[in-house]
């Protein structure tokens, strides 16, 4: 029985462990769509320029190198041997909520009441201009990025039950249950959490007692921004930043149809769903189809699920009037 | 002064419901296509061929089915470049022969028996039709989740037919002919005695045979979004409920507006594959990002309008080509520094576009015409 089969647990919680990034990145998504009716598909990038920023700021990069070097025919690359880590981070922080700052002064301001579908689109022209900003701002090579996480096997787990597993992923488990906790707090038991969840259930009434949305937004990008981050770093320990880091955010978009848009849990347990769901499936049924089936299992499986419950797991129920 | 239907007056219906009322939109339009199949063939060179009008014609057909599918029928869809590949692989296998193995179960020593039929190479206008033709199929079955499935659910729905699509293409040697590399590579067809793909084409032959396809089926959307089909598609896309009360039926009308989109997709992947690049290979081809290029051709160019699909087209394919021109021609910058400057660029020239004008190029159009009929006098 594969129940009892140690290699059969090792995979699930191998899936389990990468579901936890894609939630990480899928939370994202479900801060900026619930507070602004936005789909963020830029969140991917964002964590992608996050973690370059990370790690520019690191190493000590100077910032435009490239494009200054070719215009003045000059050649600088780095100021110095770079930040310590934590001050680094603390930099990066700064730089996304600038960052969150400039995209709602000048991208959402200007796209309040249109529709969806073009809000999308403005999100999707962001991931281009992001993306193209981190190349020229730091170089597109491939960068490794340490932030002292253990790694390697966990001796502990292989000793106990003689399974293996990543010590990186059971820090990335652990530093996203730590996040999902305080964003938790932070939205149920602080004044600025209340009024967020106040813009999230109706745009109209926040504004009508007083909050101000576009603060609001602001905080809600550099949360968002600060999610990021946190993804941007775990897969950035875990395969080094590069622009494949952008395309979890498609990996991300069907834990959020199974999760449904609008609920935080459901991140979450979407993604676990997902990762444990993709592994499973690639060792068991992937060899008989020829392999590579993690790049459109999610997707299917989530096809699938919809059919039969349209808003996800724990999505608000869709009621249409004429 | 001269766009306006002052003293021209319509004596039947016909002349009412005419695509271009205004006689002076009429000429113009006559002009453009005059100047296109009679004046362009004989100053066409290589470089203008291969980096400006096939481009434009394979997108601008892509563009139309995508904005048939989108902008008349309200799906979102995010598998553009999937249904481009099975366009492509259609075409593939027609023009190189065609063979269908039909299982007629097991036989005494336990393997399957097939029953093969092998079809000879087509036609290349066959091939591009049928690979159409296949893709419309493959479309509606990627569309039937749109009967549940809304919104932003359905355009991530797609995105299974994306990967999928791909993944099989990669994976199954049936479709790529059981080839070494993995890579499907165009054979030599002629029209007329003429090459048309292949490596002896020439600039004008592929040059009027995408001309001739874009300005046909271009044609034939623009009348079918004006007829009775199109209507219900656009009842479908402004409340689905409701245009079923007065009696719109949704299966068949989502399906059609799949299928139709489909088939113009994969008419435009059977070109890219076989007229444009003579040589695909899935992964880097018909990837991702040509869902999402095709998608921001018709934000920009204009949801629900055939002429915005073409304007649409004709921005996405231009504006790389000029920025590769001003970055690495006029001021020496090395490639990698312009591609993402341009890539920067496209993305601020998205945003700034839905700002300007969410309804995109088409609707500016719309304006500029309702001014042009009042100049001088605005008042």
């Amino acid at each position: 029985m594969f129940i009892v089969d140690p290699f059969f647990w090792e995979v699930v919680i191998s899936g389990l462990l990468a579901g936890v990034m894609y939630s990480l990145v899928a939370l994202g998504f479900v801060l900026i769509f619930k507070a602004s009716g936005i789909f963020n598909f830029a969140q991917g990038v964002l964590a992608l320029f996050a973690a370059l920023t990370l790690v520019g700021f690191q190493t000590g990069q100077v910032p435009f190198a490239h494009l200054v070097n070719t215009i003045f025919g000059t050649n600088i690359h780095h100021w110095g041997d770079g930040l310590h880590t934590l001050i680094a981070i603390g930099f990066t922080l700064v730089v996304m909520i600038g960052l969150a700052w400039v995209i709602v002064r000048v991208v959402l301001k200007n796209l309040v009441n249109q529709e969806g579908i073009i809000l999308f689109m403005a999100t999707i022209g962001l991931a281009y201009v992001l993306e193209g900003l981190g190349d020229v701002m730091w170089g597109a090579d491939v960068k490794p990025l340490d932030v002292g996480l253990p790694s390697g096997p966990s001796d502990t787990v292989i000793d106990m039950t003689g399974m293996f597993v990543e010590k990186l992923e059971i820090s990335a488990a652990v530093v996203a249950i730590i996040l999902v906790v305080a964003l938790t707090i932070f939205s149920q038991y602080t004044k600025m959490g209340r009024a967020l969840r106040a813009v999230a259930d109706d745009h109209q009434a926040a504004l009508s007692v007083g909050i101000a949305l576009e603060t609001i937004w602001w905080i809600v990008w550099s949360v968002a921004g600060l999610v990021a981050l946190v993804a941007g770093i775990m897969w950035g320990a875990k395969s080094g930043v590069q622009f494949s880091l952008s395309l979890i955010a498609l990996k991300a978009l069907p834990v959020l149809m199974l999760g449904g848009f609008t609920s935080i849990p459901g991140a979450i347990i979407g993604g676990l769903i997902i990762g444990v769901g993709e592994k499973v499936f690639e060792i068991y049924f992937g060899p008989l189809l020829g392999g590579a089936t993690e790049n459109w299992f999610a997707y299917m499986l989530a096809m699938v699920f919809l059919l039969f419950r349209p808003q996800g797991l724990f999505g608000e129920k869709i009621i249409e009037r004429v | 002064m001269f766009y306006r239907e002052t003293g021209e007056f319509k004596t039947s219906y016909k002349a009412d419901q005419a695509t271009f009322p205004i006689r002076f939109e009429f000429f113009v339009f006559w002009t453009v296509v005059v100047l296109a199949f009679a004046v362009v063939p004989f100053f066409i060179n290589d470089y203008w061929e291969k980096a400006v009008f096939i481009p434009f014609f394979v997108y601008a057909l892509g563009a139309i089915g995508l904005n048939i599918l989108t902008g008349y029928c309200g799906q979102v869809s995010l598998g553009t470049g999937g249904f481009m590949a099975v366009g492509a692989y259609a075409c593939y296998k027609l023009m190189t022969g065609l063979d269908i193995y039909i299982p007629m179960g097991f036989d005494d020593t336990g393997t399957m028996a097939y029953h093969t039929i092998l079809l000879p190479p087509l036609n290349i206008v066959w091939c591009v039709l049928l690979g159409g033709v296949i893709t419309a199929i493959v479309g509606m079955l990627f569309g039937l989740p749109s009967l549940r499935i809304k919104g932003f659910y359905l355009a991530v729905a797609t995105l299974a037919a994306q990967f999928f699509l791909v993944w099989l293409f990669n994976k199954v040697p049936y479709f790529y002919n059981y080839s070494a590399t993995g890579q499907i590579t165009a054979t030599e067809t002629t029209l007329f005695g003429f090459a048309i793909t292949g490596p002896n084409a020439a600039p004008v032959a592929t040059y009027l045979f995408c001309l001739s396809f874009l300005f046909l089926f271009a044609w034939i959307a623009r009348n079918l979004v004006r007829g009775r089909i199109g209507r219900s598609w656009m009842a479908i896309r402004d409340m689905d409920i409701a245009a079923e009360i007065i009696g719109v039926n949704p299966l068949m009308t989502k399906l059609s507006a799949f299928a139709v989109s489909s088939f113009y997709i994969g008419m435009a992947g059977a070109l890219f594959f076989a007229v444009w690049h003579g040589a695909a290979e899935p992964t880097e081809a018909f990837s991702i990002n040509q869902s999402f290029l095709v998608l921001f051709m018709i934000i920009i160019g204009g949801l629900g309008s055939i002429v915005g699909s073409l304007i649409g087209a004709a921005f996405m394919v231009l504006l790389p080509v000029l920025f590769k021109n001003i970055f690495v021609g006029a001021f020496g910058w090395p490639t990698d520094l312009s591609e993402y400057l341009q890539l920067m660029l496209v993305g601020a020239l998205i945003i700034v576009f839905l700002i300007a004008e969410p309804h995109g190029i088409a609707a500016l159009w719309r304006t500029t015409k309702e001014k042009l009929r009042m100049w001088p006098f605005p008042h």
